[in-house]
């Protein structure tokens, strides 16, 4: 976006006439970033007004922009989310050390944003020394959440919960994080109450449950609580009954021994529990001890059981209790039975998640198979997104799939063996989503597999005008593919292909559009240092960045295509080459 | 008799001059075993064909090592793809499809496996024959990498035993035959990519020896993250054991000791750090052979150390081994447990159950004028038991107890 561009707008001068004062304060209820960056486009006096009313930034990708610049551009920030690495790199696609750090960051906000409050990242590289100095950074600081990031420990964790005197969010979620101990949890000062939000599901080791217990005791305006697998339910038992308000609840380990009293108590506790909308965490949960959760499940709007190995019949005994479901994420395990019942069960269900418990099992009789997914499509018409684990699947199904919910937005389909057929006809899976783009006229996000062939891009291409996120993987058959998606669809913002054919001329076809993306990846494909190096001569404010394994070979490994009004990155490691 | 090293080419020459290994026929004369060699000892003379056999010895191998051949229990050593002639070819499975030149470390990724199958003759005593003849007769036979073979017991799978080995008395037609069989398959295989995920060992792609049977693994496929990968890999486990399930893989592995009366079973997603598995395995065994010591065959854990069970032992020292896809016999610990453990995980999911049993060799040092180092060994043996349908996890791990030289006695370990 270029902030000279904005002019006045034209004619009527009435309408430009506001009085700032006004302006701004109407702006200021804006919160959607894309509206602010619509308002910012229309006259130097609304790019103007917006950005000191701008109170929270979105940086999709760190490398960008940088933090100068939008220090420089908003003045007013309080409130940032930044996310770092390519999306492959939660798949052990991007080596360690590529980079996103968020020292520099932290060091330019302290000084331009000593007021900060919040932090959300993503895919950032954070050390402890990093959350030391933004803990003693920002006297205000309140909220930080931590999702697929990596390079701290629970000492960090400690070094914000004994300095940040006002925080009121601490989420840490799926982190690659070093466990020293839980001690960090009692270095929450003694009086420290202002927390609403607290999630350490994915520490992987003990916590001291003293001093849990007497923070969530005293934290009175708690409303999430995740905590990690190795809170048993007795110790469960305990946090629930100091904090009833709670809206979201992740549990530790759901397997202990019980005796009939724990039993009830614990059943009380959570009838208690009025408000729960999101359930989580219920490692190693049986339908044992799902009795405790109906009275709960009312109202439940979310529930994970995605680490929770349930069967079929689990969740049959489960479902029927929570009606008002409208997100599930489960386990394959509880194959297509289980998804029958949730066809049966979750009329309103708007999300489906299947993830599998053993992905590199390739024994097609265990998991999830194309007829749960019909189960579920014809038992819940409103469903939008849906992420899918299996490991055969057909054209026919997912025809009909669509047609049952012909409102996806987000289709991501994942066949793990790569490159398999429909596994009826031996045919590829181009009808599959064909189907899908040409019924889904809404859809956003399409994520691939199975075996396919160019016809599937050009249909994407052809139909998939709103399509924003394409992930593709092992697919394809020539340059072709990626040229018509890269041609047909307008709205594409990221692209990332994985074991592909498509060359030179695929990526230089994108020449004209990668600016209008947010980034572009293609690994194990068969582009060439030549080519990457034309797309960086001939567009200079994209960042080429190409990783290359062997020297020999003049194919690029990975090659990593964004636009950023930052300049090639400063901090690229050795292995990266910004061309 | 030059015997055939299996395991590592380079160790020809130790494995030929300085072992003897046991004499069948003989009596127990003295051997001269270094504990080095123990690793490459092949104990596929004891595992193959005389799986036949000891496969019904395998629960009580105290009593049943005297009633089976003693020159199938026999110890080679050999270059591997090579054939012990006197081996019953029944079960002289398919080609070990290793070449004969193996890497001495097999975490070496080593892509002229891939269709290495052909040259093989049947190694009598090859380790995978059975998973090589199985996984050669279902293409789509796509298991993990296994960084351990399956054997079969032709026992319990008698109809495998014999697909397999449809030629039994032509064990080299065999091969190239599965070489047909699975060309297609693993033609597949290679466009993967050969590099490793975090979870998988390097070598797991490209040593299609196993390949053919093993699926190739590879980076980021399925696109799973790792937290939850990591959280799969060490849930629920107790639940799927209470409730006979494998669940999400309980390595639920037989443990079997020579002279034990019983067997005892581990799940090795118990263990944390290979030094709880020793250990474990320690306590479990501890009470046969310091059983008039302990009380109630559960001792104290002081009685268990190490220290301890050396003494007793006359000073013998638990080494842990265990065998790689390769078939390569690798000292338990050099791997990171992690990794070591999530190789259990990638198993060939078409073995419904193998074990196969191993015979406890003794030796005795007859002769008390010569300082000669007697050799005795235990071979601890986790048998995966493999749940109907579900479990295909297993892991053959053997545990040699050898008595250092300076230590003789004239004592026979039961």
């Amino acid at each position: 976006m270029d902030p000279k561009r904005s002019r006045n707008s034209p004619d009527s001068p009435e309408s430009t006439r506001f009085p700032d004062e006004v302006l701004e304060r109407v702006l200021s209820l804006l919160r959607s970033h894309k509206d602010r960056s619509s308002v910012s486009l229309v006259c130097k006096d609304w790019y103007n007004a917006e950005r000191w009313t701008r109170t929270h930034v979105f940086i999709g990708n760190c490398y960008s922009v940088s933090p100068e610049i939008v220090s420089g551009r908003f003045p007013a920030i309080r409130s940032v989310t930044l996310k770092g690495k390519p999306r492959f790199s939660d798949f052990n696609l991007v080596p360690e050390n590529w980079g996103a750090d968020i020292h520099q960051w932290l060091v330019v906000f302290a000084e331009k944003y000593p007021f900060l409050e919040e932090l959300r990242l993503k895919r950032m590289t954070v050390t402890d020394e990093s959350l030391e100095f933004l803990a003693t950074s920002f006297s205000n600081f309140r909220a930080i959440s931590l999702l697929s990031c990596d390079g701290f420990s629970t000492d960090g964790l400690a070094a914000i919960a004994t300095h940040c005197k006002n925080l009121t969010e601490l989420d840490i979620q799926e982190n690659d994080m070093e466990d020293n101990g839980g001690g960090w949890l009692s270095c929450f000062p003694e009086n420290f109450t202002s927390l609403e939000v607290l999630n350490f599901a994915s520490q992987q080791g003990d916590v001291s449950f003293d001093a849990l217990e007497r923070l969530v005791a005293r934290c009175k305006s708690l409303r999430v609580l995740k905590v990690d697998k190795y809170v048993k339910l007795e110790q469960l038992h305990r946090l629930l009954v100091q904090s009833p308000q709670l809206t979201d609840l992740g549990t530790g380990n759901f397997q202990q021994e019980l005796t009939p009293r724990q039993f009830a108590e614990l059943e009380s506790a959570f009838r208690n529990c009025k408000n729960l909308h999101t359930l989580s965490g219920l490692w190693d949960a049986t339908s044992l001890y799902f009795p405790v959760l109906y009275s709960a499940c009312g109202s439940l709007t979310f529930l994970n059981l995605s680490y929770a190995a349930l069967q079929s019949g689990d969740l049959v005994k489960l479902l029927p209790h929570c009606p008002n479901l409208r997100r599930l994420w489960v386990l394959d395990t509880v194959e297509d039975k289980g998804l029958e019942a949730i066809g049966s069960s979750c009329p309103l269900l708007a999300e489906l998640r299947v993830f599998p418990a053993d992905p590199f099992d390739l024994d097609i009789n265990h998991g999830v198979t194309e007829s749960g997914f019909i189960a579920v499509s014809c038992g819940c018409p409103k469903l939008h997104y849906v992420l899918y684990f299996c490991r055969q699947m057909t054209n026919a199904a997912v025809a009909t799939i669509v047609q049952n919910c012909p409102d996806f937005t987000h289709f991501r389909l994942c066949i793990m063996n790569p490159r398999q057929p429909d596994y009826l006809t031996g045919e590829p899976m181009d009808e599959a989503f064909g189907a899908v783009v040409k019924t889904c006229t809404k859809l956003q996000r399409l994520a691939i597999s199975g075996l396919l062939t160019d016809l599937t891009f050009e249909y994407i291409g052809k139909y998939a005008k709103n399509l924003e996120t394409l992930s593709v993987a092992f697919a394809g058959s020539s340059d072709w593919g990626m040229q018509c998606v890269l041609r047909g669809c307008a709205k594409l913002r990221k692209l990332e292909i994985r074991d592909s054919p498509f060359g030179n001329a695929a990526l230089l076809s994108g020449l004209a559009k990668y600016e209008s993306m947010r980034s572009l990846w293609m690994s194990a494909c068969n582009v060439t240092m030549n080519a990457c190096r034309i797309l960086a001569r001939e567009k200079p404010r994209l960042n080429v960045e190409v990783m290359k394994d062997d020297e020999t070979d003049s194919r690029v490994d990975k090659v990593y295509v964004y636009r950023s009004v930052a300049g090639p990155r400063r901090d690229a490691p050795p292995f990266v080459l910004t061309l | 008799m030059s015997s055939p090293l299996i395991g590592v080419g380079e160790e020809e020459e130790e494995g030929r001059s300085n072992v003897t290994l046991l004499d069948s026929s003989s009596s127990m004369d003295s051997i001269h075993q270094n504990v080095s060699e123990l690793k490459e000892r092949n104990y596929m003379g004891l595992s193959d064909c005389s799986s036949v056999d000891s496969s019904t010895i395998s629960t009580s191998s105290a009593d049943n090592s005297c009633s089976f051949n003693l020159k199938a229990t026999e110890l080679r050593l050999g270059l591997p793809g090579s054939q012990s002639p006197e081996r019953d070819p029944e079960l002289c499975l398919l080609s070990s499809s290793k070449p004969d030149e193996k890497p001495l470390f097999p975490l070496h990724p080593s892509k002229d496996n891939t269709c290495s199958l052909s040259q093989k003759t049947l190694i009598s005593g090859n380790k995978r024959g059975f998973s090589d003849a199985m996984d050669g007769f279902s293409e789509r036979k796509i298991a993990g990498n296994s960084e351990v073979n399956a054997m079969l017991s032709p026992r319990t799978t008698p109809n495998l035993a014999v697909k397999s080995c449809t030629a039994k008395d032509n064990p080299v037609t065999q091969p190239a035959k599965m070489k047909e069989a699975v060309p297609q398959h693993v033609s597949q295989e290679r466009p993967r990519a050969a590099n490793e995920n975090g979870l998988n060992r390097t070598n797991a792609l490209n040593n299609s020896s196993n390949a053919k049977a093993t699926k190739a693994q590879v980076v980021g496929w399925p696109p799973v993250r790792s937290f939850r990968k990591n959280t799969l890999a060490t849930t629920s486990k107790n639940t799927d054991e209470a409730e006979g399930k494998a669940g999400l893989g309980a390595l639920l592995v037989k443990v079997s000791m020579d002279g034990a009366p019983y067997l005892r079973k581990v799940d090795l997603r118990t263990y944390s750090a290979y030094q709880e598995l020793s250990s474990a395995l320690e306590k479990m065994f501890s009470c046969f052979t310091i059983g008039q010591y302990g009380s109630h065959g559960a001792p104290a854990r002081e009685m268990l150390s190490e220290s301890k069970l050396k003494d007793l032992l006359h000073g013998s020292e638990y080494v842990l081994t265990y065998e790689d896809k390769d078939g390569d016999w690798m000292l338990v610990g050099d791997v990171p447990w992690e990794r070591f453990f999530k190789h259990w995980m990638k198993i060939d999911t078409c073995m419904k159950s193998f074990l196969y049993g191993l015979a406890a060799q003794k030796v005795i040092c007859s002769s008390s004028n010569q300082c000669e180092v007697k050799y005795i060994c235990i071979i601890f043996q986790l048998l995966g038991l493999l749940e109907k349908d579900r479990n295909k996890n297993y892991a053959i791990i053997h545990a040699d107890v050898a008595i250092p030289p300076a230590n003789i006695k004239g004592k026979e370990l039961e």
